[in-house]
């Protein structure tokens, strides 16, 4: 049975509502169910932690102490890795010690024993069960669609608080791309830092972050970058434009890159259509290449029965042309057996 | 590296180095200089002092270098330096931990970057969650950026991604109410550090 408590986020019906979107659409058809936690509040992400360890430690708690009481037994979910990120993080310092633990109850105000666990949402799906649905519900491959999966910093870094995919490497969202047919690249920025709030508060420097995944995915040949975090989404989608133009005017070719989060894609491997899954509302336009490899996914599905006809077909003329031999071999042999044994009769006489 | 007057160097300077050293639960003695946190920096080339400078500064003593270093505030947070030191030393916590003493003795090294983060926390405290539209608004009005990203908040705005109406925890004063006990914590915990400095 799949049942999450679920942390929203606070872009979760903002800018990031394509992703809660195309979540509920795969949960639904998977038969994986969210309750969100009640009253939930912000998660703080880098900012409380660049304002005060308490803070930072404080924010997630309270969240996961609510779970804990009114949901208790289910582990929670955090589809954006920055919540992700911050609530691991409080769970395991509280995790830590008695005083920790102690300490933290004191900055909350409540009741609080640090028993319920924090998961990515790319994790909740990349578990057998939901893993084993998802195949099972594929009506659609993606195939000849070349995804650069790009997993960002904070679902994999620090690796004593994440700890469930490898921090430079990362395969799960690989392995789930390659389920609905997807051709996942290899590619080196994998985990290469998007720049997350810095493209706000410092964007001259933090700019280049992004134009580097891009150049990146782009040089190892992927048609697309799919993501499993709002804040990565942001920054590479909707600033895309932006990169082109400076590089149109640097006289550089500009990118086509559309970016997609991967329940989008798993959702469309369902047979889901593009507006009900939240891709039409992407800055980056994304529906037009998504036709094309579908268009080249049944071009290549013409050419590969085509294929297997002419293969058949040979095998076929094989099988016939061995059989043919062989009579004829048995022909000769029988020919041969019979004149031996008239021979043999003569010789007798 | 410009030449250092060691002797310049004091011991409140070296405790106050050593005491961010703790905060980031590092050991400063074991970083050997080899640089691949700054290898592997996706912000380095933007940074005054590379990662690998921030904790020889602080190895040597040299306070000051390090509270007005714009590095630790352009630093994002996202722990490659960390994860791939062959030494296990936390450098992105210690960044934190820089980037934190350099905001408490009243420095502003980038200006920005602390503008974004109050506003950020002052957003969460009133409304329990953080509203994305309003946030930008008020870091464009404190920052002085008055038109950073308005072409982009048309195309939200079109995609219906925000709206004017803002977004309210339920528990909006239950977590005022834990911001506030948390930074007076942070603030009681420095002070007691800080009077265990004087008396030592």
């Amino acid at each position: 049975m799949m049942k999450y408590a679920n942390f929203p986020g606070c872009s979760a019906n903002t800018t990031g509502k394509s992703f809660t979107i195309s979540t509920n659409y795969v949960a639904k058809k998977i038969g994986c169910e969210f309750v969100d936690i009640p009253d939930w509040n912000c998660c703080g992400t880098s900012a409380a932690a660049l304002t005060s360890p308490e803070l930072a430690v404080a924010l997630p708690a309270r969240s996961l102490a609510i779970a804990e009481q009114k949901l208790p037994g289910l582990d929670v979910v955090a589809a954006c890795a920055g919540c992700y990120k911050s609530l691991r993080t409080s769970l395991v310092y509280a995790r830590k010690s008695a005083e920790n633990l102690e300490q933290v109850r004191e900055l909350i105000d409540m009741p609080y024993e640090a028993t319920t666990d924090v998961i990515s949402l790319l994790e909740a799906f990349s578990a057998p069960e939901a893993r084993e649905a998802i195949a099972a519900k594929v009506v659609k491959k993606l195939r000849c669609l070349k995804v650069a999966c790009y997993y960002g910093c904070a679902m994999v870094r620090p690796v004593e608080v994440c700890d469930f995919d490898d921090p430079e490497d990362p395969q799960s969202m690989d392995e789930l791309m390659a389920l609905i047919g997807a051709e996942p690249v290899d590619w080196a920025f994998k985990t290469e830092c998007c720049g997350a709030a810095q493209q706000m508060a410092v964007p001259k420097e933090a700019r280049p972050m992004i134009e580097r995944i891009f150049q990146n995915a782009w040089a190892n040949g992927a048609d697309c970058i799919v993501t499993s975090c709002p804040l990565c989404m942001l920054n590479l989608d909707m600033r895309e434009a932006e990169i082109n133009k400076a590089r149109i005017a640097a006289g550089k070719e500009p990118f086509d890159i559309p970016c997609y989060y991967f329940t989008e894609l798993i959702g469309l491997a369902f047979g889901g259509q593009a507006s009900e899954l939240g891709i039409d509302i992407h800055f980056h336009p994304a529906e037009q290449l998504l036709q094309k490899r579908a268009q080249d996914a049944i071009e290549l599905e013409k050419a590969e029965a085509a294929a297997r006809a002419e293969e058949e077909r040979r095998q076929a003329e094989l099988a016939e042309r061995i059989a043919r031999k062989k009579a004829e071999k048995a022909a000769k042999e029988a020919a041969a057996a019979k004149e031996g044994a008239d021979v043999g009769k003569e010789d007798a006489r | 590296m410009r030449a250092i007057d060691l002797s310049a160097i004091t011991d409140e300077d070296l405790q106050a180095c050593a005491a961010i050293a703790a905060e980031a639960g590092v050991d400063l003695k074991d970083c050997y200089q080899c640089g691949k946190c700054t290898a592997g920096c996706p912000l380095a080339e933007s940074m005054d002092l590379m990662p690998r400078e921030i904790i020889r500064f602080l190895q040597l003593g040299d306070l000051e270098t390090v509270l007005t270093a714009k590095t630790p505030w352009i630093c994002a947070q996202c722990d490659v330096c960390s994860t791939r030191c062959p030494q296990n030393v936390d450098i992105c916590s210690t960044m934190r931990a820089v980037r934190l003493a350099s905001k408490h003795a009243g420095k502003q090294p980038v200006r920005e970057a602390d503008i974004f983060d109050d506003a950020f926390i002052a957003n969460v405290k009133s409304h329990g969650v953080s509203n994305e539209q309003y946030l930008a608004a008020a870091y464009n009005l404190k920052s002085g950026h008055l038109m950073q990203d308005a072409g982009n908040a048309i195309r939200m705005l079109k995609r219906k991604m925000v709206g004017v109406a803002v977004h309210n925890s339920q528990g909006r004063a239950e977590v005022a109410a834990l911001v506030d006990r948390a930074l007076a914590a942070d603030a009681k915990r420095r002070a007691d550090a800080s009077g265990k400095g004087g008396e030592a």
